[in-house]
């Protein structure tokens, strides 16, 4: 049977972001506008050469809000909160070119700060709960912060990972923070500062969570053989890591870290290169010891090894074997909810990031999501 | 403790209310007898529809814990333990829950822990507490 890789028709011609900001007081809509048009510019196209809109999770705003607001005609769209993470509205986009439905995507997400300051940890009361939330929410277990607190106790308890350790995920963003203008927390964090912080769930305390913010990201994915045409270097996309061998329940992992282990190795099946090939990696980081998991389950360490891997920064610090979420990642860039990880993985390839940038970047791994909600991808700066 | 409940139907009534009885329900497949956990129409190792729920021993050891600092609403009393607990009867079958009866400072991996039933309106909530037997031994 012939083997196909058919994202590898796929490229990524532009990348956009709005501003980003704790309360911007702008409606995610507006944000997504911006977002969008500095995509499409660029990629050196026009609104009207984008033929394919794509999405996660749909809603928020919607594609269809987007198409009209831009005046688009498209031939492909797609929007929703089921697949590979975050990631699952630009691997459907990798699809589309693939398969020649559309030729320039765009992709967005759009976060709101407020909004997510809601979350399921906002019911109470009178209100019933319903399906799979129900095995869960009854005990307060309403957070996703309390869902991978659980995971990462397990992790302290059965390899002896520590806060000391796990800390250095949190410094060695910030650091990275430090250096990227757009940065929503850019002040030096140090290791007593981590320990003084209020804990949320134990062990995961106030700086290994993710800060909220406001702000849109889109990019354009468009069939490779635009790349040539286009104004600016378009990394490939080389592989996608979509699997989920294991049950889809926050509470029912039969393995550590769930799915994001199926996802990495699917990535590495389709792979031409290896770990030791990637120049940048930008883990999601929604809690610190996510990107730990994903340090693991891609094989940068081994498994049980990632509090030690971390330890003292100096490996995922910028000169280090395997810089990490150069630009402060969510922990102290804000929750650009993957997307942000994708937009750094370009700009790191096609060597635009300044102070932090990675030297000679051609490899760039970029992983959305955890557990049984994971996707990865691997870019590269030529084909 | 404030709570959002859950719904109860006919698909689930018999894990929710099993406090009525004083004995821990769980879905079973008649034909390959895997406990199931959460239901489901079929069982998903053979797919048979013969399922039934059958009582547990109510015994249970800790597998994951976290001690929940945060007041995600202004009426949630703080500390709380939430846990995943790994029934006796069959490895890997894990029901969630809250740690009650002990300093949340004194729980730990592999802690043994028995069912105690929380009665709230029209549900018995399956909370675990400190086997004492184990404390006593």
């Amino acid at each position: 049977m012939t083997r196909i890789i058919g994202e590898r028709l796929a490229v990524f011609s532009g990348i956009g972001k709005s501003e980003v900001g704790r309360r911007t007081g702008r409606r995610v809509l507006d944000l997504t506008v911006d977002a969008a048009l500095a995509a499409v510019a660029d990629a050196g196209l026009e609104v009207a050469d984008i033929d394919g809109l794509s999405t996660y999770p749909g809603g928020s705003p919607s594609g269809a809000s987007l198409q009209d607001t831009l005046g688009l005609e498209v031939d492909w769209h797609n929007g929703g909160g089921e697949g590979p993470a975050q990631l699952g509205a630009v691997v459907n986009a990798c699809m589309a070119v693939a398969t020649g439905l559309a030729r320039h995507v765009l992709v967005f997400h759009a976060m709101s700060a407020a909004e997510s300051a809601g979350g399921l940890g906002g019911r109470g009361g009178g209100g019933r709960v319903g399906g799979e939330m129900q095995w869960m929410v009854p005990f307060n277990a309403t957070s996703p912060a309390n869902w991978h607190a659980l995971e990462a106790q397990w992790h302290f308890d059965r390899y002896g990972t520590t806060r000391e350790q796990m800390a250095w995920v949190a410094i060695t963003q910030r650091a990275h923070a430090g250096l990227n203008p757009a940065a929503v927390y850019r002040d030096p964090m140090t290791l007593d500062d981590y320990l003084a912080a209020r804990m949320i769930s134990t062990p995961l305390c106030l700086f290994d969570c993710d800060v909220p913010v406001d702000g849109a990201t889109a990019f354009v994915v468009s069939n490779a053989d635009y790349g040539p045409d286009a104004p600016r270097l378009c990394p490939h996309v080389h592989a996608l890591g979509t699997a989920r061998h294991e049950r889809p329940l926050w509470d029912q992992w039969e393995h550590s870290a769930g799915g994001t282990n199926d996802a990495a190795a699917m990535l590495w099946r389709r792979a031409d290169v290896g770990p030791s090939d990637v120049d940048v990696a930008l883990l999601y980081d929604g809690f610190s010891f996510m990107a730990m998991t994903w340090l693991e389950a891609l094989g940068f360490c081994d498994v049980g090894e990632s509090g030690a891997f971390v330890e003292g920064g100096k490996r995922i610090a910028l000169g280090g074997d395997l810089p990490m979420n150069t630009d402060g990642g969510q922990l102290s860039a804000g929750r650009l909810h993957g997307f942000g990880h994708v937009h750094e993985a370009v700009e790191q390839l096609r060597g635009t990031c300044g102070e932090r940038q990675v030297n000679d970047a051609d490899v760039a791994v970029v992983s959305n999501g955890g557990g049984h909600i994971s996707g990865c991808m691997l870019l590269t700066r030529s084909a | 403790m404030t709570r959002a409940l859950p719904g109860i139907d006919d698909e689930n009534a018999y894990f929710w209310r099993s406090g009525g009885s004083g004995r821990l329900q769980i879905m079973r497949c008649g034909n390959c007898r895997l406990w199931l956990h959460p239901p489901g129409p079929v069982c998903r190792r053979c797919r048979s529809r013969a399922l039934a729920p059958e009582p547990v021993s109510g015994n249970a050891s800790v597998s994951r814990f976290t001690v929940n600092h945060q007041q995600w609403r202004p009426d949630l009393d703080v500390p709380f333990v939430i846990a995943s607990v790994e029934l006796d009867e069959q490895p890997g079958l894990f029901v969630t829950t809250n740690i009650v009866d002990c300093e949340p400072g004194d729980v730990h991996r592999g802690m043994r822990v028995t069912v105690r039933f929380e009665p709230m309106d029209d549900v018995w909530l399956p909370l675990f507490t400190p086997d004492v037997k184990e404390h006593e031994a």
